[in-house]
């Protein structure tokens, strides 16, 4: 049984929904929601390799590059949003997080 | 089943693996190390795809960059895990089955409608040239021709990053006895020495009517 195309995306779409599950199930816990969010940006650029790799296209792994830099970029700033609301709020509860609601 | 598939399967097994104990970790520590180990599983798969730069990069950027900002940034707030806990299981029912569906209908299209075979479909015409060049030196030839707009832009991206999150936690405070050198470097004479006119005071003042004397008092009645 040899690899093909398809084992690939299987794992980047089982890897997506198991952060779409921890994206459900830790709803309080903001810096969980930033891993989850991590762990689907992996899963996508899981399936941009593995179809750059049977496709025989250098393209995909471009796009690879620059979604790791903006993945970066975004880690970066969600976690300074959070420190920032640590200060201010004591507390990074998304629950308590409803001043904009009104 | 030849090694790579084995290895293929070793290393699904371990991302998915780290992947569940992420989302469902009690310590936000834990889930930070078992996101490392599941970059780097993910790392390793890409290793058997032939990306090997961008193998590379992902354990750099990710496992030395991101992650130790995580692990910073979870360690350096106090953070009562057990409300977090709270309602976690109440969720769980519907998470799950939400996952399955999609994990089970995405594979039922991506198996069946993917069975590329193993071999790269390389261009026939490079032949065996083909197989001999690095991955990076591809890589970067595109990068800095066909898509150098991008990667300065990406450039920006990274600068705005930078920039916003240096500007959001960045606070001065107020009780700081900080010295301001370009505001020391920048006072005149003029700023520290004031020069007061006034009316010179009259030894011998016997009328009331006297201009300076009434100058002085004027003075010295002032708050």
């Amino acid at each position: 049984m040899t690899l093909t195309l398809g084992h690939f995306l299987s794992l980047g779409a089982i890897l997506f929904a198991l952060s779409i599950i921890g994206i459900f199930l830790n709803r309080k816990n903001l810096i969980v929601l930033l891993m989850a969010i991590e762990l689907m940006l992996l899963a996508v650029n899981m399936n941009f390799v593995a179809f750059s790799h049977f496709l025989g296209d250098m393209h995909g792994q471009v796009f690879v590059f620059f979604i790791l830099t903006v993945a970066a970029a975004e880690s970066a700033i969600g976690l300074a949003i959070l420190v920032l609301l640590f200060r201010n709020r004591s507390s990074i509860n998304v629950d308590e997080l409803n001043t904009l609601k009104g | 089943m030849d090694v790579k598939t084995g290895f293929f399967y070793f290393f699904a097994a371990v991302l998915l693996f780290a992947s569940f104990r992420v989302i469902t970790a009690r310590n936000p520590v834990h889930a930070a190390l078992f996101l490392v180990l599941a970059f780097f599983q993910a790392s390793a798969i890409w290793m058997l795809l032939k990306a090997e730069f961008l193998a590379i990069a992902l354990v750099l950027v990710y496992v030395g960059a991101v992650m130790v900002l995580f692990l910073f940034v979870v360690m350096m707030l106090d953070i009562n895990t057990d409300s977090f806990r709270q309602g976690f299981w109440r969720h769980f029912p519907l998470a799950a089955g939400v996952g399955v569906l999609i994990a089970l209908e995405m594979s039922a299209v991506l198996i069946s409608g993917f069975r590329v075979s193993e071999e790269p479909k390389l261009p026939a015409a490079l032949g065996q040239a083909a197989q001999e060049v690095s991955n990076t030196r591809e890589l970067g030839k595109l990068l800095y021709s066909e898509y150098i707009y991008p990667l300065e832009v990406a450039a920006v991206i990274l600068l705005v990053a930078i920039i916003a999150a240096i500007a959001l936690t960045l606070r001065q405070r107020k009780d700081s006895k900080h010295v301001d050198v370009a505001d020391q470097v920048r006072v005149r004479a003029r700023d520290r020495m004031e020069v007061v006119k006034m009316a010179p005071t009259l030894p011998y003042a016997k009328d009331e009517n006297t201009p300076g004397v009434n100058a002085v008092a004027g003075m010295e009645k002032q708050p």
